[in-house]
């Protein structure tokens, strides 16, 4: 079967304003919304187009995470991914070890596609599709801003660099992560949200695919970033020249 | 004890990015820093004399093939991996070539990576932004053997010049993929300074309401020598080019000066600003949250400051 495999992160949602925990263990999560990672939508926004024209048969996603994860898989679900598969994993899950696991159910599943976010909004690591498409040895697209799949093999990719826009061609199967304007992630109906609960899930645990979980960075503290001092307003242009000028900036 | 340190050079095959003095300051940071260079290309001489004229560096390794003329991180990513044995620390700038690859030698290594390093207090604690730059976490690779680290601009500056590394070439035999080709790149090519080293920057938001609308930032700009950089609203609107969004999923930037132009301020925008010297904020919104960051505040219509700063500048 052709199969796009999508991975799915839960994330503190963008929205929330971040504070950090007094005693500077972590960020406060209790009764804060969690969503799907908002790059993760978009990676599963492409590979739902990609089935509806045809290039693909089914869309699987995944996570590796705690039993709470399982409220995002449902969402995917209800976005309109065809199945879930949850690796269950408590505690700190470093990029390394999420993608010794996306690797196990690739060898299991198969896809042709392999789309994930170009980072996660919590830990902004940016480092999961990129260590998976090294350890698999199979190509890289990261940044992806548009994807065309050409005949059976390979695929086209613009990438969103520094420069500009990178365009690319790999041999599939390939790594792609998303950037913010490869697509725009549809709404959830409620009728689709009912559906989701007879989707499949499944669950796995990491020692049954055999993945050690290891933490190799440990996290020593949190503190909140310093504040900027709040500044002046000023009436008008002629002022605030006036007042750049006497700082020393123009 | 010295800590053995390997720079990724970032260049386009004859000119050394920036990126990489930046890197250079990063690893100097650490008293007793050993620090070697490595420029992969198809032809390295320019780029590798550059490197060696960087203060602080050790020596520059050359690794040439015709297959290094794109960077493709697949390419890259096994030859420097193949070089890493001695080095306990790999460090590349947190750029879109730096995140690209350097994770993809990290995943080869199965090392561990930082991200965005903002401060290096030992050879395995660094201090990196978390939640768009909303915490500041502390990490410590435990009993790592190699660290990867990509270094964020915004948080040094370049390396000067003055110094002459002996350049080696160094032999790389490792099978190289050919499963990933480079077709094209499009780089809007501007005199205007680079929005990433720019000493000013003006950017605009969705308030300028079109490609034509930000016409007057630019004359603006080009009166200031000021780069010009977009909130993403902007960006996806079409009104500026991807390459100018500043933010949590663009640039990073640490200007003299920031003017943010009919920008409201999102947390997102926000963190792209942060380190700037001083923020200007012109919005006709005096409840927009840029005003919370902004030294100085001007509440009005941009479509009549702007053209009265230009005039007042000129
Ligand atoms: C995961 C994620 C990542 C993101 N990354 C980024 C990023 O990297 N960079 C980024 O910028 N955004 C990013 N965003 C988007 C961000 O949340 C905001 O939507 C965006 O920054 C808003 O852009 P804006 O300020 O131009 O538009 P708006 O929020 O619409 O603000 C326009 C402002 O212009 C003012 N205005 C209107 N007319 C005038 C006038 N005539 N004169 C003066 N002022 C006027 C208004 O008062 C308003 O404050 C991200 C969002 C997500 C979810
Ligand atoms: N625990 C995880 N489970 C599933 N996918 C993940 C996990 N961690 C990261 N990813 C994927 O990798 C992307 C980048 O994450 P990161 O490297 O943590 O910034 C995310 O957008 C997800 O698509």
């Amino acid at each position: 079967m052709k199969r796009i495999l999508v991975g799915i992160k839960r994330v503190v949602d963008f929205n929330v304003r971040i504070r950090v925990k007094p005693d500077g263990t972590g960020v406060v999560t209790d009764g804060v919304k969690m969503s799907v990672n908002p790059f993760d939508e978009i990676a599963l926004e492409e590979a739902l187009r990609i089935k509806e024209r045809g290039g693909a048969e089914e869309v699987l996603v995944a996570t590796v995470g705690p039993a709470d994860c399982q409220q995002q898989l449902r969402s995917a679900l209800a976005m309109g991914a065809d199945r879930a598969l949850h690796v269950q994993a408590d505690g700190i899950i470093e990029p390394l070890t999420a993608a010794r696991a996306l690797l196990k159910l690739i060898e299991r599943e198969q896809p042709f596609l392999v789309i994930l976010g170009k980072q996660a909004i919590d830990d902004d690591n940016g480092q999961t599709g990129q260590v998976l498409a090294a350890l698999w040895n199979r190509p890289q697209a990261t940044y992806a801003s548009k994807l065309e799949l050409v005949g059976q093999g390979s695929a086209r990719v613009t990438r969103e660099v520094d420069a500009g826009l990178e365009t690319l061609e790999v041999d599939l199967p390939a790594v792609i992560t998303t950037d913010l304007r490869l697509n725009e992630p549809r709404y959830v109906k409620l009728p689709d949200i009912m559906k989701a609960k007879k989707k499949p899930l499944d669950a796995l645990t990491l020692a049954a695919l055999g993945v050690e979980q290891r933490q190799q960075l440990k996290l020593v503290k949190f503190e909140p970033p310093p504040q900027r001092q709040k500044g002046v307003r000023v009436k008008d242009a002629a002022e605030l020249i006036e007042q750049l000028k006497k700082k020393g900036i123009l | 004890m010295s800590t053995k340190i390997l720079i990724v050079a970032e260049h386009d095959g004859s000119r050394l990015n920036v990126s990489t003095a930046k890197c250079v300051s990063c690893a100097r940071a650490l008293s007793g820093a050993e620090i070697s260079v490595v420029v992969c290309a198809a032809g390295a001489a320019a780029v590798a004399a550059q490197a060696a004229q960087l203060a602080g560096v050790a020596r520059v390794l050359t690794v040439e093939n015709p297959a290094n003329e794109h960077a493709l991180a697949a390419v890259l990513a096994p030859q420097i991996a193949a070089l890493a044995g001695p080095f306990s620390l790999v460090l590349g700038p947190s750029t879109t070539y730096g995140k690209d690859l350097m994770a993809r030698i990290a995943g080869l290594l199965g090392a561990p990576q930082v991200s965005d390093i903002m401060a290096i207090e030992s050879p395995t604690r660094f201090r990196r932004p978390v939640y768009a730059g909303n915490a500041i976490l502390s990490v410590e690779a435990d009993g790592a053997a190699k660290v990867v680290g990509t270094v964020r601009m915004a948080s040094f500056e370049a390396a000067g010049g003055g110094g002459s590394a002996p350049i080696e070439k160094a032999a790389v035999s490792v099978e190289l993929p050919t499963h990933t080709r480079f077709i094209s790149v499009s780089a809007a090519r501007s005199d205007r300074p680079d929005l990433q080293t720019a000493a000013r920057v003006i950017s605009g938001g969705r308030a300028l309401g079109s490609a034509d609308g930000f016409k007057i930032l630019y004359s603006l700009a080009d009166k200031l020598g000021a780069a010009v950089g977009a909130s993403r609203a902007a960006v996806d609107a079409g009104y500026a080019p991807n390459e100018m969004q500043v933010g949590q999923t663009g640039k990073i930037i640490a200007p003299e000066l920031y003017v943010a132009v009919g920008i409201s301020g999102a947390i997102q925008h926000l963190t792209g600003i942060k380190d700037a010297r001083t923020i200007v904020a012109i919005n006709k919104d005096g409840e927009a949250p840029i005003f919370e960051v902004a030294d100085f505040g001007l509440v009005g219509d941009l479509f009549q400051i702007i053209p009265e700063i230009e005039k007042l500048v000129s």
